[in-house]
């Protein structure tokens, strides 16, 4: 178990380096003068210089690419141009409202999904499986921008039942900050009116970011499920007397998620690109909204530092998720 | 005496794209208490449908026409399927499937497959005298645990924690056999079962069938494409061809004499009865379209004109076989 | 080539999609003449602004006076020909990549499908965005961006294929008859490869139209007074709830010419490979 673990964090690290390698090529080989790129239009040559050297890009490529190297092991990834503030402690700041949002979506994604597509491997070819196919096409190809729109139209605006934005009323009062997850802090704070008036911020931008992750959900469950239901296992449960329903939603589907747990991973690039959006729309104070604010104000270390982490989120929920292969199946294990 | 199974002119088909195809015919057998039956065909004849058709498990668009399956008294046919699940399989029906491998989940240890049977369908799982939870779980493991050990699965107490990956084909075979025994069945009913295995594990599995026949006081009905296997095993035998019973009886009798033509090139197509028959010229007609006389008459070398006339009926031949052609009419 | 026609018209859900593709490509290319105000794609009229959907402008009309119906059907072309050009470039990026790493293998195909890794494990919408943000925002850069980041997924295809198709025996045979590497990859490999790429394409020109309405709404894509659907959208978010009309027509635009696209995607994959149902 825990060589499988060490051997999946040792592969990754190719990928990690190759990632330093892109960023560190993006800042400073794209723009012809990184210095002048760094300090912006407005920035005087005394400026430049001071920069130049403080960056120390008066040295040889490879030695930048060291010092580089080491300042992000050391977390030191810069400064803000516009917040004037470290950029990993704005990160820091921002990182757990972001979370919050993400794990709301994608267990949206899961909890809603899985058994969607249960339904529509067994209805195969049947009304259900027609509708949750053509909901799942939409699911896909749906702007999350638009759709974000139209629900605010519709739940805040016409019927006032959901907030329009932010991840708290105006009105509310800021729990104190322990965990930074607005949620748990109310709780601890015993807050129960924040509470609720949190969670249902957390509505709408996150029934926004599970869309596209639940159409593909749905649609990999659905596969596996029928792949699954053609072997000869089942055959033999039945014909031994398995009860249908546990059948179906323990033996049938632990079979059939394997494919959806890998679309898993590869959802979380998606939920993160879509949170970016999602984030912007419902002026959610997280990482997305910063992202965008860097991209407009040209916040170049900024955004410098947020590929990077979304690199090595990616790099690190891929290992997570070849862990959950693991055990839900034994045969992988014992192959590495 | 009544038999144990009995099936009377059981007739199944299945809507495909190209249209109705009839996949049973007209198929009829008894299996007597405490006997084995061999069911031999070809690949393609309908054996695995007549198999589905007794569970009571067909393939989607699949529909039974004509016919009754008589199981202990009962017609399996008139069953619900939640019925069917409550009181027939695993607890009076054990099966046991063709290939061991891929019959196991693979993600589920092979102790937790062969409980959740028990905990549904094991004699005292609808007793509310008996032990219950915890305890009666217990008891199922140690049942569980002597059934291996009879089977001579090695390390039976660690068997079960173990995957099914992690047992060879015999093993996984002496496997799904305890399995099929675990709720004390009266019938069961074998699928092929030594065909994934090598020479010498096939016969080491058919002694043990043998032998649990008695011991438990089960009835077998073994379903084959092999006449070595029959002739090493079985009391009784079935032969079928095309969905249509051709020729049942005895195996010794119709070993010693083999009346229908489709029996006689079977037997001829392999002489030491040890190997699998290698085929006769011709092939199966197509469930499709069946032709309107003896299914057998295009590939046989005794046809005449009177078999392309109508089916022919059931007779019965000198070996005391009944045998369906209208030589014995 | 009919072959595959007959099948895909035997599958009712492609049909849809290849019958929603043909007309969003007679809008691109006759948008001008069908659309009741085409003079709309630059003017504006302030007498009639933020007007509801009539008779006369069945999707109302914008902020600026403009017939929203109008815009939508001149988006297309736009829409259309962003997509084609940024899938075109990353097939011409990423179909030789892979036909190299799959073909030579050693250093330079690890190192080839080392930088694809690295690069599609960065979200493309934020490494687009990063991009089109270094070489300053415009509707080239923002096309430039996409590409650049959409390439690995052809690359990742032809590789596998290549890889599958070089230890084939039928390679080898022509290796044996003494056939050059260049014929070998370009005659025999690469037309062999080819219907999985067109499948990703298909797929890859409906995800395209959405990064780009992405980008169009957040101000990296087309800039105004351009027929851009998601540049509309995000105009709209000024005139909400009261014009609801301004951001619903262009996003079901988007959505249905998206949803064409994947659902011909979808159906021409079954086609080609109909073992692959659980693959991306």
């Amino acid at each position: 178990m825990l060589r499988f673990v060490l051997r999946r964090c040792i592969l990754v690290l190719p990928s990690l380096f190759g990632l330093l390698l892109v960023t560190f090529l993006l800042i400073r080989v794209v723009p012809s003068d990184p210095a002048m790129a760094l300090a912006g239009d407005a920035a005087t040559p005394e400026q430049i210089e001071r920069l130049r050297q403080q960056y120390g890009l008066d040295r040889p490529i490879w030695e930048q690419f060291a010092v580089y190297v080491g300042k992000v092991a050391t977390l030191d990834l810069g400064e803000s141009a516009f917040s004037r503030r470290p950029v990993a402690v704005d990160i820091a700041q921002r990182l757990p409202a972001t979370l919050a949002l993400t794990f709301c979506a994608l267990a949206i994604s899961v909890f809603v999904g899985v058994p969607l597509g249960v339904i529509a491997g067994l209805t195969h070819n049947a009304w259900p499986d027609y509708l949750l196919r053509v909901f799942s096409v939409l699911g896909i190809a749906v702007a999350a921008f638009w759709f974000a729109i139209m629900l605010q139209l519709l739940f805040s605006m016409e019927l006032g039942w959901l907030p329009l934005r932010g991840e708290l009323s105006p009105t509310m009062q800021r729990p104190p900050r322990v965990t930074g997850f607005m949620v748990v802090d109310a709780l601890i704070a015993g807050r129960f009116d924040v509470f609720t008036d949190a969670l249902r911020h957390l509505v709408l931008p996150a029934v926004t970011l599970s869309l596209g992750g639940l159409a593909t959900i749905v649609r990999f469950t659905r596969a596996g499920v029928l792949d699954t239901l053609q072997q000869d296992f089942v055959f033999y449960e039945r014909a031994m007397g398995y009860r249908r329903r546990r059948l179906v939603w323990i033996y049938v589907l632990r079979n059939s998620v394997t494919a959806t747990v890998t679309q898993i991973g590869l959802l979380f690039g998606g939920l993160i690109a879509g949170g970016v959006v999602v984030e912007a729309i419902f002026d959610w104070p997280g990482i997305g909204s910063y992202t965008v604010q860097a991209i407009l104000t040209g916040d170049r270390q900024v955004m410098l530092a947020v590929t990077l982490l979304v690199g090595t989120v990616y790099a690190v929920v891929n290992i997570l998720i070849d862990l959950v292969h693991g055990l839900l199946d034994p045969r992988l294990m014992e192959r590495a | 005496m009544m038999p144990v199974l009995s099936v009377r002119g059981l007739k199944v088909s299945i809507r495909t794209d190209e249209g109705m195809a009839e996949i049973l015919d007209d198929v009829g057998l008894e299996l007597e208490r405490g006997r084995i039956l061999g069911v031999v065909g070809e690949s393609g004849c309908g054996k695995s449908t007549l198999i589905r058709a007794i569970m009571g498990i067909l393939p989607r668009g699949a529909t039974i026409d004509r016919g009754e399956v008589w199981f202990e008294g009962e017609n399996l046919l008139a069953f619900s399927e939640a019925e069917l699940n409550d009181q027939v399989r695993s607890s009076r029906i054990g099966f046991i499937p063709q290939d061991p491998l891929l019959a196991l989940n693979p993600v589920f240890k092979v102790g937790t497959q062969m409980l959740e049977v028990m905990r549904w369908h094991a004699p005292d799982a609808k007793d509310p005298t008996g032990p219950r939870g915890g305890a009666r779980r217990k008891a199922h493991v140690a049942r569980l645990v002597g059934l291996l050990r009879r089977m001579q699965v090695p390390d039976p107490e660690t068997a079960l924690e173990r995957y099914p990956h992690q047992f060879s084909g015999g093993q996984r075979q002496r496997l799904l056999i305890a399995a099929a025994l675990a709720c004390a069945p009266g019938l069961v009913i074998a699928d092929e079962p030594t065909t994934a295995l090598d020479v010498t594990t096939q016969h080491q599995i058919l002694l043990l069938l043998r032998e649990l026949v008695a011991e438990f006081g089960i009835s077998l009905m073994f379903v084959t494409h092999d006449f070595g296997v029959v002739a090493e095993l079985c009391d009784d035998l079935c032969v079928i061809y095309a969905g249509q019973t051709v020729e049942k009886g005895p195996v010794q009798a119709i070993l010693e004499a083999p009346s229908h033509p489709y029996t006689r090139a079977l037997l001829a197509c392999h002489p030491d009865r040890a190997t699998t028959f290698l085929g006769i010229p011709g092939s199966v007609p197509s469930p499709l379209a069946r032709p309107p006389g003896c299914l057998f008459a295009p590939r046989c070398t005794d046809a005449r004109t009177l078999c392309l006339a109508g089916r022919p009926p059931q007779g019965l031949a000198p070996s005391g076989a009944e045998v369906r052609c209208v030589q014995f009419a | 080539m009919i072959h595959i026609l007959r099948k895909l018209s035997r599958d009712l859900p492609a049909m849809l999609g290849l019958g929603i593709v043909l007309f969003v490509l007679v809008l691109a290319i006759l948008g001008p003449l069908l659309a009741p105000y085409p003079e709309d794609a630059a003017a504006s009229h302030l007498t009639r602004r933020l007007r509801p959907p009539s008779a006369a402008y069945p999707f109302g009309t914008d902020n600026l006076g403009r017939d929203i119906f109008s815009r939508v059907i001149l988006g297309a072309r736009g829409a259309l020909s962003i997509a084609l050009t940024v899938v075109s470039t990353a097939m011409l990026i990423g179909v030789p990549l892979g036909l190299i790493a799959g073909y030579r293998g050693g250093w330079v195909s690890e190192g080839i499908m080392r930088v694809t890794d690295v690069v599609l494990a960065i979200p493309q919408l934020v490494l687009a965005l990063a991009l089109a943000q270094l070489m300053s925002p415009s509707l080239e850069s923002a096309m430039l961006a996409l590409s650049l980041t959409y390439w690995p997924f052809f690359t990742r295809i032809v590789y596998a294929e290549t890889r599958r198709l070089s230890a084939s025996l039928f390679v080898d045979a022509l290796r044996g008859i003494g056939a050059g590497t260049s014929r070998i990859v370009f005659l025999h490999i690469l037309p062999n490869a080819l219907s999985p790429v067109i499948v990703r394409a298909t797929i890859g020109l409906g995800f395209t139209i959405l990064v780009a309405a992405v980008l169009g709404f957040l101000g990296m894509g087309a800039t105004p007074p351009a027929p851009d659907w998601g540049l509309a959208i995000a105009e709209s978010r000024t005139y909400l709830p009261r014009a609801w009309w301004y951001a619903t027509f262009p996003g079901l635009a988007i959505l249905i010419t998206v949803m064409g696209f994947n659902l011909l995607g979808d159906g021409l994959r079954d086609i080609v490979d109909p073992r692959i149902r659980r693959s991306r």
